[in-house]
């Protein structure tokens, strides 16, 4: 341990730029992408002489602990791969350092990553050149789907007798819908499988992140252009209902008995143990299911979400690299995004498991076809829209949790009445920020 | 005996230290002594209470430290007071309250009266029932999710059976009439044995003669329940009631492991509603309102159940 220690100190010394080592943590989520960069940041430790520690804390509880850390001005974290809403907070809370000077000064533009990613995950407020995250991993929801299924003669046949068309991945979600449909319930290999396992979490993101990707694509936006905060008629349009309504119906056609409380893990669960036949997730969890020996090796395919009667849209994930305000070790979090940034880095990012967000290498003629979901993966991303990410976004957020999950999961009222009620809680949280 | 106890102290206290007290008197001396236990009580929690009090006027929140406080008067206590929503949440609480505390003195007393019976094995018996209280509730929140699993759930396989049903076609934290007694089964499988030991001890205080004056009265054994067991235990299960309806009141961990407050807002208890506004939404003034109205709400009720609990107890 000492002699690793005197030779990182040795190797810091020697290199250009790094006056001393210093002892940097990276605070994020803890899953499989967290595991990459822990890989990854071996390289920096290398090259730099600084210590790389890391703090990952379990989704349900990330936003939860880090937010609190945030909050408090605690220094545990020199670096924050915070989640895209924060970025509001952090930059208004003081949380996150400006990163414009250091940008300019390091030769990184923010016109070498996938624009979606740069607008979602460092830009606030948001359509302005005011950087405070660097985009770190990109990511967005998109579909999984039992390929080996899908692709059995007399399922083929089955389908196309009832639906009129192939059982192949669906264009729209009605299509989405009738495989979902056709699947629940069905005995394959002597287990019965369900349709879909689609996002249902109620206590921190889980459904806003699900009943987004229905909402977005029956017409359900934000406020206008012009008016950000002017939601009234928007968000409780009646496109935005019968997208609701679509979300519930889903939920309760075609969605395994017990699944009113699933996000990330609990879908990949279901999806890797055989029980259904479509699984809704982040990109992330794709070089997961390739490397599972019951779903991968060719037997899973991968969709975007389909589109509704007004356009396709899917929820964007993901999350920039900030450096916390708070810490005492500044430079060196500031030399370490220098390095991350480096297009070798992120090819090997991309490699070892990470969603790069650099155009040099999504645009690369290899990369569509680098793994079987890299193409969905460009496709997903070029059709992403983002939850709020105001200050207040978790005031947002919980309102937009309780009111959602009351009608999907326990029926409460029409979809209507969700929306309407949904838009009575924002309007008041806008009130209190002044925005309104 | 205390006299010679008193002697000794004296001529055990240090000179210097006994010139210094030598001019208090009593009443200086006795503030001495409890001045650090009253300093530690207002500092824990008198001041934390005034200060709660005092955020409760203001629309102050902790996450923006650099925001402008603003005192707001009443209105977070309007808010809540005529929020839909929160009076939904506390239905929901008031239907575990009661729910639980029911059937939990019923089955609990009925335990205790079982064991109270003296049986071959009663002691074992008696360990294994109050086994779930020594267990985290946040393990038993965990596991009874595995338990009411729909596919492959123990719970949900024994009703199937039972009641010739697809155990797969019903799910008890997932259905919006379900779940408020999922929460309630949980709970009661936990808590009963509690209930069973203050009641047990209740049961064993009543002196075997009282039954054997009844005996030669010739009062049959249900009068003898009514007019002896019942009044004599009452006190014990009265303060059994207190003491989990105070515990359920504040219900946070049971319930957020297993179902998380949902569906929709089903088993959403004030509790957890109180931690979202403060800790999650970050709402301090607005949270600091809810949490003194629900401390009035417990001191009130709690207040009124000890005046009628010492009523019983003189009688």
């Amino acid at each position: 341990m000492k002699r690793k220690l005197i030779l990182s100190v040795a190797a810091g010394a020697l290199t250009a730029g790094s006056a001393m080592a210093e002892d940097l943590t990276l605070c994020w989520a803890a899953w499989d992408p967290a595991n990459a960069l822990v890989e990854l940041s071996t390289e920096f430790e290398e090259e730099s002489g600084h210590n790389m520690s890391f703090e990952f804390v379990p989704w349900p509880n990330f936003a939860d602990r880090m937010l609190n850390e945030l909050n408090s001005g605690g220094q545990l974290c020199d670096l924050m791969i915070g989640d895209s809403q924060w970025i509001g907070l952090g930059a208004e809370a003081g949380h996150y350092v400006k990163m414009n000077d250091f940008f300019d000064a390091n030769g990184i533009s923010m016109d070498d990553f996938i624009p979606a990613t740069v607008t979602g995950y460092a830009e606030w407020p948001k359509g302005t050149p005011n950087y405070w995250a660097m985009p770190a991993f990109g990511d967005v929801v998109g579909w999984t789907y039992r390929k080996d299924w899908f692709e059995r003669p007399e399922l083929q046949a089955e389908f196309k007798e009832s639906y009129g068309r192939d059982l192949a991945p669906p264009a729209t979600l009605a299509e989405l819908k009738d495989i979902a449909e056709f699947f629940q319930g069905r005995e394959i290999d002597g287990t019965t499988v369900y349709g879909a396992a689609i996002y249902t979490e109620r206590g921190s993101e889980g459904i806003t992140m699900g009943v987004t990707n229905a909402l977005y694509n029956y017409g359900f936006d934000y406020g206008t252009a012009d008016e950000p905060y002017k939601i009234d008629g928007i968000v409780n349009s009646p496109e935005a209902a019968a997208g609701l309504e679509f979300y519930k119906e889903l939920y309760d056609c075609c969605t395994p008995p017990g699944s009113s409380d699933w996000y990330m893990s609990e879908n990949i669960d279901a999806y890797k143990s055989g029980q259904v036949a479509m699984q809704m997730n982040f990109a992330f969890i794709w070089p997961g299911v390739e490397a599972d020996p019951n779903v991968g090796g060719g037997k899973s395919g991968y969709f975007p979400n389909p589109a509704g009667p007004g356009g396709q849209f899917a929820q964007l994930g993901g999350q920039g690299i900030s450096v916390v305000n708070y810490s005492d070790n500044k430079d060196a979090a500031l030399e370490y995004i220098k390095w991350f940034s480096q297009p070798e880095v992120q090819k090997k990012w991309w490699e070892v498991g990470g969603y790069s967000a650099l155009n040099a290498v999504v645009e690369d003629p290899g990369f569509a076809s680098s793994q079987p979901y890299a193409q969905t993966f460009l496709d997903s991303m070029a059709i992403v829209k983002d939850f709020w990410a105001e200050p207040a976004y978790a005031d947002l957020l919980i309102a937009m949790q309780d009111r959602v999950h009351a009608y999907v999961i326990a029926g409460d009222g029409t979809a209507q009445e969700a929306l309407d009620k949904l838009v009575e809680d924002w309007n008041e949280v806008f009130e209190d920020e002044g925005k309104i | 005996m205390t006299d010679s106890t008193v002697d000794r102290l004296a001529q055990a206290t240090p000179p210097t230290l006994a010139r210094k007290v030598k001019g208090l008197s009593d009443r200086a001396i006795a503030w001495l002594f409890i001045a650090p236990t009253i300093f530690l009580l207002l500092a824990v929690n008198i001041f934390p209470l005034i200060w709660t009090i005092r955020l409760s006027f203001t629309n102050y929140r902790v996450n923006r430290p650099n925001s402008d406080v603003d005192w707001v008067g009443t209105r977070n206590y309007e808010r809540i007071l005529t929020d839909e929503d929160t009076w939904e949440k506390m239905q929901a609480t008031a239907h575990f309250l009661i729910s639980t505390l029911a059937i939990q003195v019923l089955i609990g007393f009925a335990l205790a009266y079982l064991i109270n019976k003296k049986f071959k094995g009663d002691a074992l018996w008696t360990t294994i029932i109050v086994f779930p209280m020594m267990l985290s509730p946040a393990v038993v929140g965990n596991f009874w999710t595995f338990l009411y699993q729909p596919q492959i759930g123990l719970f949900n396989t024994v009703v199937g059976t039972i009641l010739g049903t697809d155990p797969a076609s019903f799910s008890m934290i997932g259905d919006v009439h379900l779940a408020p007694w999922a929460i309630v089964i949980v709970d009661t499988w936990m808590w009963t044995p509690f209930v069973m030991l203050i009641c047990l001890a209740g049961l064993r205080s009543i002196p075997e003669s009282i039954y054997e004056a009844a005996e030669c009265d010739r009062a049959s054994g249900w009068r003898q329940f009514w007019t002896i067991t019942i009044p004599m235990v009452l006190p014990f299960l009265m303060l059994a009631v207190l003491f989990r309806g105070i515990e359920n009141f504040k219900m946070f961990d049971l319930v957020v492991q297993l179902t998380g407050g949902g569906p929709g807002n089903t088993t959403t208890l004030t509790s957890i509603d109180l931690k979202r506004e403060a800790f999650e939404r970050w709402r301090t003034g607005y949270a600091s309102a809810y949490a003194i109205i629900l401390f009035v709400t417990v001191f009130g009720l709690a207040s009124i159940y000890v005046k009628a609990l010492n009523k019983v107890k003189e009688r």
